[in-house]
């Protein structure tokens, strides 16, 4: 009963780095490289948890995550904002897109282990 | 790499080297004006990821100088600073100083902290608050800011309560009132009683709705920032209000009932728990959806559906990566496939050569079934040969910061323009034209453009222009880099050659001829020695590494008007095109690009100079002859010049020499093997191949053997260059 | 280096083979293949000891004619003769012998020193002799069996 989270993030050490952490922690870990491909994933794969980086190419953290909630089967998928962005604008702007929470790169594994596994129901 | 984080901290160089190479060319397309929002995003990303990977590897002087970069970047991106002439200066001085900053960071060196003091500095200017974080010693930006709501704290034990109403914004969020809650658990014993006043008929209720309001007790020794962090990412989206109680909490354990009958069970703290989650996540659940119609009820995420094992599925994430972008492979998979492909050549010709021994008909089956199969095996070295082929843009993308520093050393103004990045040579090729590339621009720049003001003088432009060309051209690829200077001094460059002994002060030499005497050995064209070019590696060295990789160097120049040095390598260094030859009876290949022409010579045409040099008239002038044989010790008598076949051959820099062998055995191409590998290098021999029949040919090394002949028939005793 | 003779091991297995009228021995853990000799191709201005180079599988395996290294009358090469394949570091090579004669266990109180007069030549590579059923075997080492220094820097 492993938790399912996609991690979306256009640098493969980033998402090298998630892959390592998630996995060892028990989780099941699906990739994307940028919010395109994030959403072709989920045609396909419904994620527990979604972990999105904000800046990538083609399709931005913010509108993939616009994406995710304009779907209504995935209204409830908790999806956090993992990014190096600090200040408030940035910050408020994942939350009007719809992300449930954020962490700020670079980040501590346990703690992202951790808000992964609070906002998974 | 056994590490993981070995591997993936590579990975992490890996793409700092792509990602300065797009810095590189976003800002060379908004020096040129060339550049759109996009570009400007591209740029920002690059930045922005490079200090992002540096922030998981501590790599803190990598983190505060992309932050610091980055910072200015965002402004141009958001339109707060416009990006001027100068202020893209800065940045692309910055992008040079960034890629020391990793390359420092990769090999564990030092960066020159004055160079990003100074840049730093700069930013400070173009940015319109002045004070950027402090680049030295001061805490890394990212140290402070930490991940939203998950910090705990531990100041004195307090009891609070906290009065908690959701909005239906909230659930829109896919945040969960259960998750909050079990989260709060994990601050202390929490008690909880559901006011569901609000909450209306069933047939009033929006499933969308948001009703109830939830009075929480919290027993905990955290603070209100500890609290007010578990609502952080709702805190717009509810009505809250936290007062630290003076009451104990329910213990755990405790059971409420809620005023419309519904049940909450608490569980103890965090630290009484197993670690697995599983257990606590399901006990809230069944707190949490409530068996009426909850407010927080949208339609609920589908139950995960239990799939195959994580790698299984982490690989399928990955090959669908694979299909929109490229494949990583490692280059020694590639290598062992290509070294398979060189075998499985020989083994056909192999096979191709016994069968035509067996005197079976071309005609028949077999022999057309063969004929098939070397057909497809070419096709399959062709196609693994191809997965080596890459752009050489990754070389010429260093090259504009190359153009900026000698420019900014030599004090000369230079564009740099470039055409054919796109031109694809082996992987091998491409990691050994840096070097000589960076010569020729170095050359071009530091003793081809005149300074500024000579230009203006001489009624150019006092920028100079250096131009820097791939393109193909027969199987070859082709390098040029000229620039619109002063040319060849001649009158300079031919005292120097009388001088240093190269040529004889009576020499007749073309214009040509002349140009190409600065990649002879000891030459510097240079008046006074350049710190620039004279970096203690000369033209020779160039030309000689370049002849070692099986290619030509050669440079012609127009007074007044500038100069053109060319180089030409072979695509691959895998294959050879040969000519099979045999000399003693020794089977030899001789690489095809550096044969002109094949003569049969008559013996009248051949002038003995002494015991060990003869010359060969051809049109009207004289070419020196190396008798193969002899000049690889085969053997000590001269080959009957009337029994044998002549190959003119052109060695770099245009020197020609005559090849004498026994006879000619056709072309073929030939898998390049190294003698290295098991013993060493030989004199006289480029590498080694294997034959038809399975046995070793020798590749000879035409440059050394002409040179060679060359040195031993004296400078100025033959007449030294063929006059055609 | 896999190639030293000086492992503490107590019992090593060694490979003996004759060339000429004596017999050596070298630690069998350097061996890679033993084949039968097929014709080399010269190579230029090489020692007289390289015979020349063949096709290992594609590689390029220098054959050295340990008679000639040893300081014996050279051999002339027939069907009948054995390359003994060794990894020398990251290298390997070739050694031309007439015949492979045994396969030894031994420790290494079984090996005496060699005789102090012998010859430059055998003091570089005979490292101890063995005595074997009344045959005396001389243990040699490898490690400069090609020419010095080029093969360090290779």
């Amino acid at each position: 009963m492993s938790t399912t989270v996609l991690t979306v993030d256009d640098s493969r050490a980033m998402r090298d780095m998630l892959r390592h952490s998630l996995v060892a922690a028990g989780f099941r870990v699906l990739q994307a490289e940028d919010g395109v491909h994030g959403l072709e994933v989920l045609e396909t794969e419904t994620p527990d948890v979604i972990v999105t980086d904000i800046n990538m190419p083609r399709m931005d953290g913010f509108g993939f995550i616009e994406a995710v909630r304009k779907d209504e089967t995935r209204r409830a998928m908790p999806v956090l904002v993992l990014t190096t962005e600090v200040d408030v604008e940035k910050k408020n702007r994942a939350r009007a897109a719809g992300a449930t929470g954020w962490i700020v790169k670079p980040f501590d594994p346990v703690k992202l282990i951790d808000a992964i596994r609070r906002v998974a129901a | 790499m056994e590490d993981p984080m070995a591997a993936i901290r590579e990975t992490f160089f890996q793409e700092c080297e792509e990602q300065l190479a797009a810095l590189e060319t976003g800002l060379i397309a908004m020096e040129n004006g060339t550049a759109d929002s996009e570009t400007v995003n591209a740029v920002f990303r690059a930045v922005h990821s490079m200090k992002g990977g540096a922030g998981i590897f501590s790599l803190d002087a990598l983190v505060r100088f992309a932050h610091v970069f980055e910072t200015a970047l965002d402004k141009v991106r958001s339109g707060s600073l416009a990006a001027t002439p100068q202020v893209v200066g800065v940045f692309l001085r910055a992008a040079d100083v960034l890629e020391d900053v990793v390359n420092a960071a990769r090999e564990g060196g030092t960066v020159d902290e004055a160079r990003t003091a100074a840049l730093v500095e700069e930013f400070s200017h173009i940015n319109d608050t002045p004070a950027a974080p402090a680049p030295t010693p001061a805490p890394a930006p990212e140290a402070a800011p930490t991940g939203g709501l998950f910090e705990d704290a531990v100041p004195p034990s307090q009891h609070w309560e906290i009065v908690f109403t959701p909005k239906p914004e909230l659930y829109a969020k896919a945040n969960e009132t259960a998750l909050l809650l079990r989260e709060l658990r994990r601050l202390g014993p929490v008690t909880v009683t559901l006011d569901a006043g609000r909450l209306p008929e069933l047939n009033e209720l929006d499933p969308e709705g948001a009703y109830l309001t939830w009075n929480i007790a919290l027993d905990s020794e955290c603070d209100e920032e500890a609290i007010r962090h578990v609502f952080e990412f709702v805190e717009d989206d509810c009505e809250l209000t936290i007062t630290p109680p003076q009451s104990v909490g329910f213990a755990p354990g405790t059971v409420i009932t809620g005023d419309n009958g519904f049940k909450f069970e608490f569980f103890p703290p965090p630290e009484m728990e197993p670690e697995e989650e599983e257990a606590p996540a399901c006990a809230v659940a069944t707190v949490a959806p409530a068996p009426v119609p909850a407010p927080h009820e949208p339609p609920a995420p589908p139950a995960p559906v239990k799939h195959p094992a994580v790698e299984v599925m982490a690989a399928k994430a990955e090959s669908a990566v694979a299909v929109t972008a490229t494949i990583r492979v490692d280059l020694d998979r590639v290598d062992r496939m290509i070294d398979l492909v060189g075998e499985l050549v020989i083994n056909e010709a192999m096979l191709s050569q016994r069968v035509m021994e067996a005197g079976i008909a071309r005609a028949s089956g077999v022999a057309m079934a063969l004929e098939e199969l070397e057909h497809l095996t070419r096709e399959i070295q062709d196609s693994v040969m191809a997965i080596r082929a890459q752009p050489v843009r990754s070389v010429f993308q260093r090259m504009p910061r190359l153009v900026r520093e000698v420019a900014a050393q030599t004090g000369k103004q230079v564009r740099l323009v470039t055409e054919g990045e796109g031109t694809e040579v082996d992987k091998t090729v491409i990691e050994r034209i840096a070097d000589p590339l960076t010569h020729m621009i170095r050359n071009a720049i530091d003793h081809g453009l005149e300074s500024p003001e000579t230009r203006v003088a001489n009624g150019k432009p006092a920028e100079g222009t250096v131009k820097l060309l791939a393109l193909h051209r027969s199987g070859r690829i082709v390098l040029e880099v000229s620039d619109d200077g002063a040319g060849i001094n001649r009158a300079r460059v031919r005292q120097k050659a009388i001088e240093n002994g190269v040529i004889s002060p009576d020499a007749q030499l073309t214009d040509d001829e002349i140009d190409n005497l600065i990649f002879l050995p000891g030459f510097s064209t240079a008046a006074k020695v350049s710190d620039i070019s004279g970096r203690g590696v000369g033209m020779d060295v160039v030309r000689q590494s370049v002849a070692a990789l099986g290619g030509r160097i050669s440079i012609a120049s127009r007074p007044g008007q500038g100069s053109t040095f060319t180089l030409s390598l072979p695509l691959t260094l895998a294959v050879l095109d040969g000519m099979v030859v045999s000399a003693h009876g020794h089977t030899l290949i001789i690489p095809l690009g550096a044969i002109v022409e094949t003569l049969k010579p008559r013996a009248s045409d051949v002038f003995p100079l002494d015991d060990h040099i003869s010359v060969l008239a051809l049109r009207g002038g004289y070419v020196p002859i190396v008798d193969v044989a002899i000049s690889l010790g085969y053997c000590e008598e001269f080959i009957d010049p009337e029994q044998s076949v002549a190959l003119l051959v052109e060695g770099e820099g245009g020197v020609r020499a005559v090849l004498m062998v026994d006879a000619i055995h056709g072309q073929r191409q030939v898998v390049i093997k190294s003698l290295e590998a098991n013993y060493r290098a030989v004199p006289g021999i480029a590498a080694a191949t294997v034959m038809g029949d399975g046995r070793v040919a020798l590749i000879l090394d035409v440059d050394a053997v002409v040179r060679n002949a060359r040195s031993e028939a004296g400078r100025g005793e033959v007449p030294a260059l063929e006059a055609n | 280096m896999a190639s030293s003779m000086q492992t503490d091991a107590d019992n090593r297995e060694l490979i003996a083979f004759r060339v000429g009228r004596q017999e050596f021995c070298i630690n069998v853990m350097m061996v890679r293949e033993i084949r039968g000799w097929t014709a080399a191709t010269a190579l230029p201005r090489s020692p007289r000891y390289v015979k020349g180079v063949i096709n290992l599988r594609g590689a390029v395996l220098p054959i050295v004619d340990l008679a000639v290294r040893l300081g014996l009358p050279g051999t002339e090469p027939t069907a009948r003769n054995v390359i003994i394949v060794v990894m020398i570091g990251h290298q390997q090579i070739g050694l031309l012998v007439d015949a492979v004669s045994d396969i030894l266990t031994t420790n290494d109180n079984n090996i005496q020193p060699s005789p102090d007069v012998s010859s430059d030549l055998v003091k570089t590579f005979v490292k101890g002799l063995l005595p074997v059923d009344g045959r005396m075997i001389s243990l040699i080492g490898l490690d400069n069996v090609l020419p010095a220094g080029e093969m360090e820097a290779a």
